[in-house]
């Protein structure tokens, strides 16, 4: 059961970018503000699985807790984030980021 | 072809169909559901990475926190319906293109990289005891930082939910 001797890194590594890259591509495609932040956690997860792959595959425990820290700093940012996806939901009665285009020059 | 080898093509499988349906599902519910088998199914990769320290906090703390949080805010705003606009299909063309691109990019740049794999390495790099000894030893100020951190986000949040800001 130890993945290290019958799975190259490689499947991992690929494993990850495909990850990364179908939430980079739900953050392109979808209009929701939620489902866009949703895809960023997945960004934040296929980041996360490389990370323990290399750190498995190298020896060495320092990126599991760098692992630990970003999903300390995931959790914070996803309150912050639905507290101000809650507010401008009040004030626009909107997630449709086509509407909430006050900034967009 | 070995049972790890079986275990990981079928977590793999498993976790990149749900994030595809994640991307694609019409109702933001379906999306949160299919977001935490995604979740599962990468904490099943952890432990097959023998970091059973990080599947369990990777359960705790998406599929238990994070999840629960969204689906309690995709039910408050009642967006629980198949209401979203979608985008135009020339724009959902371009960026179905450009992630395939950052892909291939992405693949072809972790080609030509040279790794050097400690095959004796010690398994036992992921258990709560190795990493508790490096987090209270080497990451001690980033770990009592990061609650100045969680009590920042937990203020910040509480402030930007009320009602009335004045």
């Amino acid at each position: 059961m130890e993945a290290i001797n019958s799975i190259p890194l490689n499947y991992y590594i690929i494993l990850s970018t495909a990850l990364f890259c179908i939430g980079a591509l739900g953050v392109m495609t979808r209009r929701n503000a939620i489902i866009m932040f949703m895809c960023i956690e997945l960004m934040l997860n296929a980041v996360n699985l490389l990370m323990v792959a290399f750190s498995r595959y190298l020896g060495d425990s320092n990126g599991q807790v760098f692992v630990f820290f970003i999903m300390a700093v995931a959790a914070a940012e996803v309150a912050v984030g639905l507290a101000i996806l809650i507010m401008i939901y009040r004030n626009a009665n909107t997630s449709d980021t086509e509407v909430l285009n006050e900034l967009k020059w | 072809m070995s049972i790890t080898l079986i275990i990981f093509w079928f977590l793999s499988f498993l976790a990149l169909i749900s994030a595809a349906i994640v991307v694609f599902a019409k109702n933001p519910v379906h999306s949160v559901l299919f977001l935490i088998i995604t979740f599962f199914a990468i904490a099943g990769h952890y432990l097959l990475l023998s970091a059973q320290f990080l599947a369990a906090v990777h359960i705790i703390v998406y599929a238990g926190a994070i999840m629960v949080l969204f689906l309690y805010v995709i039910m408050m705003l009642n967006l629980n319906k198949e209401t979203e606009p979608h985008k135009k299909p020339l724009i959902k063309f371009i960026a179905v293109i450009a992630a395939g691109l950052l892909m291939l990019t992405l693949v072809a740049a972790f080609k030509g990289a040279e790794i050097t794999v400690v095959t004796a390495a010690d398994p036992s790099i992921g258990s709560v005891e190795t990493l508790g000894k490096v987090l209270f030893k080497e990451f001690l100020l980033p770990f009592e930082v990061s609650s100045i951190l969680f009590l920042a986000a937990m203020v910040g949040a509480v402030y930007l939910s009320k009602k009335d800001l004045n």
